[in-house]
């Protein structure tokens, strides 16, 4: 009952640009990192071309250590309610970091009924095939 | 009096620079545009509370709304039809703050079109052709713009018995403004008739002289009421009128089905109502920015906005005086997006605005009123504006 | 001389939607059928739901002389399109009913053509599954 893929069938591939190829880059070294603003300091996800509180655009990087709560979820139950090329059931979550941002992302190594609001989750890797790698999160002890 | 008449005005006005490859998303430079239209009106992203952007671009308001952290968005929506969209976003602009639906609204329309770095990278894919054009235009390989076009030009040429060569006046009148103006992909080039008459030739009847230029760039302005806009720092550029036409049997870009297909029925109701709406006389419009997609379509608009005879629009740009800076009816004073670069009508109202401001790089004096028209053999859309 | 074709790229292939349905049954036949307003006799190309005219949704598909003129006509002398072989001519032809269509010319060379020209309808099967109604000089 954990999140598999179910071979054969393609995933739809990230759109990489100029925004967002940070992210992406670090995520295929198996490191999350979080877009934050040069000037002020605000973090955002997903990536944005402006800061929205002070409208630089000099955006940078930074490591997270992945570490969470689940701040929502969905368990896609039926075959026909999900992407074919995921096993259902899966769940799928917003999870806020530590930091403060929101990401969207699944929850793996565990049966998604037993997913809960306020459940503590770290980031893992992913490598779905040779081009593409994801970050997923699993629950952790507190 | 019409409703409308100098109830608005463009009070802000931001360009990405263009460039043939701006290394951004198409997000990112409209964002830059945004906010350096704010720069230019003295206003902050709080002031902003509506927004109007080009249809089919990667990003949509609510991209752009989100990334400029804008909270109180009540007006909101999109354009469609290339440069037939540009005067039509700015006409709802206006239309939005005189009833009071909105204060301040943002236009803004982002194109990498050079670099074609976005999400739907194909001509094709970006501009959802419906099945009629797939069926009965793409198998015989009318597949780009120049053949489209080119077919209603080559009809135009026969009837009236023109002499292509004269369009080439155009490209040197344009390409000349464009060497002025440090924006322009052509600043410091210009090219002579001669030069037009050696290009090669692309897709008959077109030299490759006679094409626009594609550009990655983006414009934004704002748009206020006349009220708000005497307050701001900018002096204003009111819109005494704006107008769409959509007429029988159109097609974009194409209609090849109207009874005639090269009369651009759609500018010629433009005109008409622009004129009607604001009270104006084609002697009271000292200059023109129109539609350049390619040169011969300055002839054909000249006809069909009522500033020459059916038929006399390439006696009218031969040899280029009267279409110059210093001519009695100037054309394009940026470049157009021929001597500029092409971003669909948006450089057109751009360089409209700095001529009302008087910081154009080819300034015309004691510049009053300017007639904008873009978009043609479709949807087509104008604006006056005046000081 | 014709369109020449790189077969090696897929081509632009036409959509077979349901409101063109009576123009693909008349290909299929070698028969240039275009429709026709069953309530006012309005032809209308291309093809509509509804007469643009008088508004009726009675819609027939009629055989036409396959006759007309070269209305215009532009020639790719750089070829946007990979599928197909510069230079080619695309041709707008206006049929005798006074309908036009855009296609191309078979057997004439791009310098030949000319508005005004008369030309007919001919049948170019362009691979196993299509075939375009294309037009030659007279």
């Amino acid at each position: 009952m954990t999140f598999k893929y179910i071979p054969g069938i393609p995933l739809v591939h990230p759109v990489v640009d100029r925004c967002n190829r940070g992210f992406w880059e670090s995520i295929n070294n198996h490191v999350l990192s979080i877009q934050r603003c040069q000037t002020c300091g605000l973090r955002l996800h997903p990536p944005r071309p402006m800061c929205p509180r002070c409208l630089a655009t000099n955006m940078g990087w930074e490591p997270s250590p992945g570490r969470g709560v689940v701040h929502t979820w969905v368990n896609f139950v039926y075959d026909r309610a999900g992407y074919p090329g995921i096993k259902c059931p899966y769940a799928v979550a917003t999870v806020e970091l530590d930091e403060g941002v929101r990401i969207l992302s699944n929850i793996v190594e565990m049966d998604p009924a037993d997913v809960y609001i306020g459940m503590p989750v770290e980031a893992v890797f992913t490598d779905v095939n040779k081009e593409l790698t994801l970050v997923h999160f699993k629950k952790r002890d507190k | 009096m019409d409703f409308l008449k100098d109830k608005a005005a463009i009070v802000g006005m931001g360009i990405y620079k263009f460039s043939k490859d701006s290394d951004l998303t198409e997000t990112d430079m409209a964002c830059r545009s945004i906010r350096s239209a704010l720069d230019d009106a003295g206003l902050t992203p709080d002031g902003i509370d509506g927004i109007i952007v080009y249809a089919e671009e990667d990003y949509d308001d609510i991209d752009i709304t989100r990334a400029m952290g804008i909270g109180n968005m009540t007006y909101y929506g999109d354009v469609r039809w290339d440069g037939g969209a540009s005067c039509s976003m700015v006409l709802r602009a206006a239309m939005a703050v005189a009833s009071g639906s909105a204060n301040y609204i943002v236009v803004v329309k982002s194109v990498n079109d050079a670099s074609l770095k976005r999400v739907k990278k194909d001509w094709g894919e970006l501009r959802s052709w419906p099945a009629a054009q797939e069926t009965f235009y793409n198998p015989y390989g009318l597949t780009s713009d120049d053949g489209r076009i080119g077919m209603n030009v080559r009809r135009y040429i026969h009837e009236h018995n023109i002499n292509s060569d004269s369009f080439g006046w155009v490209t040197q009148v344009l390409r000349e403004n464009g060497a002025k103006n440090p924006n322009s992909m052509f600043y410091e080039k210009p090219v002579s008739h001669k030069d037009y008459l050696e290009s090669k030739i692309k897709v008959e009847p077109f030299r490759e002289l006679d094409y626009s230029c594609p550009v990655d760039g983006s414009i934004a302005f704002i748009v206020a009421t006349a009220e708000k806009a005497k307050r701001l720092k900018r002096r204003p550029a009111y819109i005494m009128a704006g107008a769409q036409s959509m007429v029988k049997g159109t097609q974009f870009k194409t209609s090849y089905y109207k009874s005639s297909i090269t009369d651009l029925h759609a500018t010629e109701i433009v005109a008409k109502t622009l004129f009607e709406k604001s009270g104006v006389t084609h002697k009271d419009i000292d200059m023109l920015q129109i539609e350049d997609e390619f040169a011969p379509l300055v002839p054909m608009q000249l006809e069909s906005l009522g500033f020459c005879e059916r038929g006399k629009g390439v006696d009218f740009i031969e040899g280029g005086d009267r279409i110059s800076v210093s001519g009695e009816l100037p054309v394009n004073t940026s470049g157009g997006s021929i001597g500029e670069g092409n971003l669909h009508g948006m450089n057109h109202i751009a360089e409209a605005v700095n001529q009302l401001r008087e910081t154009s790089t080819s300034q015309v004096k004691d510049v009053e009123k300017i007639l904008v028209a873009t978009g043609v053999f479709g949807p087509t859309s104008g604006l006056i504006l005046r000081r | 001389m014709s369109v020449e074709y790189n077969k090696e790229n897929p081509m632009p292939v036409p959509t077979r939607y349901f409101d063109y349905e009576g123009y693909w049954k008349g290909i299929d036949e070698n028969k240039l059928t275009l429709q026709k307003c069953g309530d006012c006799g309005a032809w209308c190309h291309q093809p509509q739901p509804m007469c643009p005219d008088c508004h009726s949704i009675e819609r027939k598909w009629e055989e036409v002389s396959g006759k007309g003129t070269v209305y215009s006509w532009v020639t790719y002398h750089e070829s946007q399109e990979p599928s197909f072989k510069a230079p080619y001519s695309v041709v707008l032809v206006e049929l005798e009913e006074g309908m036009r269509l855009i296609s191309n010319l078979v057997d004439v060379k791009p310098d030949e053509i000319e508005i005004g020209m008369k030309v007919e309808v001919v049948f170019d099967k362009i691979m196993d599954e299509i075939t375009l109604p294309k037009f030659k000089k007279v």
